[in-house]
Order: structure tokens, then sequence, then C-alpha cells
């Protein structure tokens, strides 16, 4: 049995439980606790470890989605998790600015981390103070070349679309490095 | 009890407040990642600091702070011989090198300076010796802590945005393709300019870094403001050991280049069907 991962990661509060949720065939595993901080007490729960959903693909794969804590407390885990992925995806709130700098720097933290592709999933974009994509583009300060897709992450369509996406990357990429 | 702990948990501000507050004499010592740091204090106020286990001689430190001149610098340290901090303080003021002004804020300015350092310093074990005090040979000053205090928070804030801005210091840079930016049309400042001389693809910011002779607040203070006029982006370097094998993707079994697509292929199918 083969088996490969993807990481969906993103501040505090983005919808990456939700997002791994929406497509995982098990219940997702998660390590959520409730909030101690008043300043972060937008939800009860937040992952301190990891989110683990899972998609089997056929008899001889299985894909698993990682989803890592949003809290900076807990970052000791993401390069745990980063090792050995396919790529990643980083999940930020639309309705959220104040959010998309630590988003950014997120993004910066995983690319050092592996040279795998990514996309940037702009979640909550059903909600009317959702920012909209080219301003966010501007905001979290990403090149044109970076996919930066509508996502709602408790819609299932829209989260294939996203690791559609990212898969579509990666097949892009080994095109490209064919060709070098 | 003894004061002793960790940065992690205790940080350098809350450590000099209670020493400031508490009016301790004696001998901060911490042992940082990769250096160690030594803070001597009387009554609460700053009276010496040195970085690893000998402290930088008087000449070196007046020579830093441009009071003294390369030659005379030399001169001192081929003749003065064994020569203690204090009596060569004496003989450089009666000769009127230097006044004793000149010496006090010259080892303020540098004692000041492996303070703030620690205000970078996120984890080291530290330990307070009531008994250790100053080298009797060695002159010591007396700052007060509390604007050393508020400007080390002023910096530990700024250090952290700036970590979060720029995580990590083994990213390169290189330059934005935008049309119609000159560089040579802005105002750059000396380090800016230093630091724009070695942006290629190939070189790290750490190595940017070391080559321009900046420390980690410091390097990461320039990129950011590169970065923010949009003139250079981060990109990982080139020429870096590749984490997988040549012809191989990261997260997939080692196979064929073919193999690997029919399983990329497969998954995409499988999301499809969801």
């Amino acid at each position: 049995m083969q088996t490969v991962k993807m990481v969906v990661t993103g501040p505090f509060n983005a919808g990456k439980t939700e997002f791994i949720r929406s497509v995982s065939e098990i219940d997702v595993v998660s390590t959520e606790r409730r909030i101690s901080s008043q300043a972060e007490r937008i939800k009860d729960t937040t992952t301190v470890a990891m989110d683990f959903g899972r998609i089997t693909v056929d008899n001889d794969l299985v894909l698993y989605l990682f989803g890592t804590p949003g809290q900076r407390r807990f970052d000791f885990m993401w390069e745990i998790l980063s090792e050995g992925m396919l790529g990643f995806i980083v999940m930020v709130d639309s309705t959220r600015p104040e959010t998309f700098k630590e988003g950014r720097s997120i993004l910066e933290t995983f690319r050092a981390y592996a040279p795998t592709p990514y996309v940037v999933a702009a979640n909550k974009q059903d909600i009317p103070e959702a920012w909209e994509l080219d301003d966010m583009r501007v905001a979290l300060r990403l090149d044109k070349k970076v996919k930066l897709l509508p996502c709602v992450a408790t819609d299932k369509e829209s989260v294939k679309t996203v690791l559609l996406e990212l898969l579509y990357s990666i097949l892009a990429e080994m095109d490209a490095a064919e060709g070098r | 009890m003894a004061l002793k702990g960790n940065l992690r948990d205790f940080t350098v501000t809350q450590l000099l407040n209670l020493i400031s507050v508490a009016q301790k004499t004696g001998t901060l010592i911490v042992e940082g990642p990769s250096e160690r740091v030594i803070v001597c204090f009387r009554e609460g106020k700053l009276a010496f600091a040195q970085v690893g286990n000998e402290s930088q001689s008087l000449a070196a430190v007046l020579h830093r702070a441009n009071k003294l001149s390369k030659a005379q610098y030399q001169a001192i340290v081929e003749r003065a011989g064994r020569i203690s901090d204090k009596e060569l303080g004496l003989l450089l003021i009666n000769a009127r090198y230097v006044t004793q002004q000149d010496i006090i804020s010259s080892l303020q300015a540098h004692f000041l300076a492996i303070v703030n350092r620690l205000f970078t310093w996120v984890e080291g074990l530290f330990r307070f010796e009531n008994d250790i005090l100053p080298p009797d040979d060695k002159i010591t000053v007396r700052v007060s802590l509390e604007n050393v205090i508020i400007e080390g928070a002023r910096k530990l804030r700024e250090w952290e945005q700036l970590q979060d801005e720029i995580p990590s210091l083994d990213m390169a840079l290189k330059f934005t393709d935008r049309p119609g930016t000159n560089i040579r049309n802005l105002n750059l400042s000396v380090e800016e300019w230093r630091v724009v001389s070695f942006i290629n693809p190939k070189n790290t910011i750490r190595q940017i870094a070391a080559a321009t002779k900046m420390n980690d607040l410091e390097i990461r203070r320039v990129v950011y403001g590169l970065l923010q006029a949009g003139l250079v982006e981060l990109v990982r370097p080139v020429g870096t050991k590749p984490l997988v094998p040549p012809g191989q993707v990261a997260g997939l079994p080692q196979t064929s280049r073919e193999e690997q697509k029919s399983l990329i292929n497969r998954i995409i199918s499988r999301i499809r069907s969801i």
C-alpha cells in the first residue's frame, strides 16, 4: 500500500479542520482542545497537534490530509507534519484581514521547509465581508504565478477544486522538471 | 531560591525588571544557542557586560566607537602588553587621546549593545549569581535599566514582527520583475545598498548577513524594507542540495517519472469522483 500526504496549513480559525472534514472518508481525527486564551476566543476549540483525514484512492494508494495547528505556540508541529509532503495548501480567512500577515508568514515558513508545490485557498468566500481575490493577492504579496483560489471549506465541491488545483500544479511541476 | 530558568519561560524584559526593582547586585549569566553572555549589575543598575568568556579590551571598544584611530589602536595592542583597562584609561586621558566622557559613553554603548542582543533570544538558560562581580581591572558604568527595558521591549516587538515577515534566513532573494522600476533611482541607505549588491537567488539571506556583517535583526530589517517596497521577493536558493534525488518529486514514492505521473492522475480521478 502506497501513501502520500498533503498538508493544510494557515492561521488560527482559517478553516483547516473544516476543509479536511469536507472530503475525508473517515471522521477527521482531530486533536482539538478548548481555547483558554480570551484573545483567541473566536471559537470554542482549536487544533493543538494536527488534524488527520484520509482519502482512499484505490487498493494500492491512500492520500492523507494533515491539518496543522494554527496557533503559533504549536508551530513545532509544522516541520514534523511537512516532512515528505506532496504539496501544501495555505488557508486564509478572507473575512479577517488581520490574519493575512500571519498567513503570509506561514506560507514563507512552509516554502522554506520543502520545495513542493502549493496553492493558497481564500476561505469563507461565501460571506459578504470576504475580501476580493485581487485585493487578497496584493495583501498577501503573492506572485501572479501563485494560485489563489476561492474556497468555502464546508462545501465539498469547493474543497475538491482546491485539491485538484494543487494536483495540477504538481503535474505541471513534474513536466517542468522533465523539460529542464 | 536561586534566580535561574529559561528565557522561554521568563523573558529578558521580565528579568531586567526584576533586577532593577529588587536593586540586585551580582551577575546574570545567559547561555544562548550559540554564545554566552555575562551581565553584571550593581544595586539594580547595569555595570558591565561581555560576550563569551573574555571581555573586549577598552582599546578595542574605543576603536570601534571611533575614539581611537586604527594606528593608535594597533600601537596600544603592540606596546601596552597586559596593562589593565583602568590603567590604560588613565594613560589615554592623561595623554589627551580621549576624555573620561569618551570612555564612559563608549563602554555604555558597548555594554548596552550586548544587553540588547539578549532581547532577540527566545531561548537560553539563565542564572543570577549574587557573589560574582565584574573583574577588578575592568571599568564599570552605572546605567539605569528603565530605558533599557523600554527600548528592549520595543526591539522585541520589532523582532517578533520581522520574524513573522521573514521566518527563515535560509531563503534567497531575487529582484521582482517590475517594469519601469530602476533601482538606481531609489534612495537606499548604505546598508541597503550593501545588501542589494549581494542579492542573487544563489545567496541565502543568512549568507548575505555574514558577508555584510549584519546580525539577524539588522538583515531582517533591511530585507523587510526591500520586500515592502516590492523590490525583491523571497525564493528558494538556487543550487541548494535537493531534498529528493534528481528526477524525483518530493513526497512521492521513488519510482519512474511515468509511474509518479500515473499516481498523481489516479489521485485526481479519485478526488473528481468524491
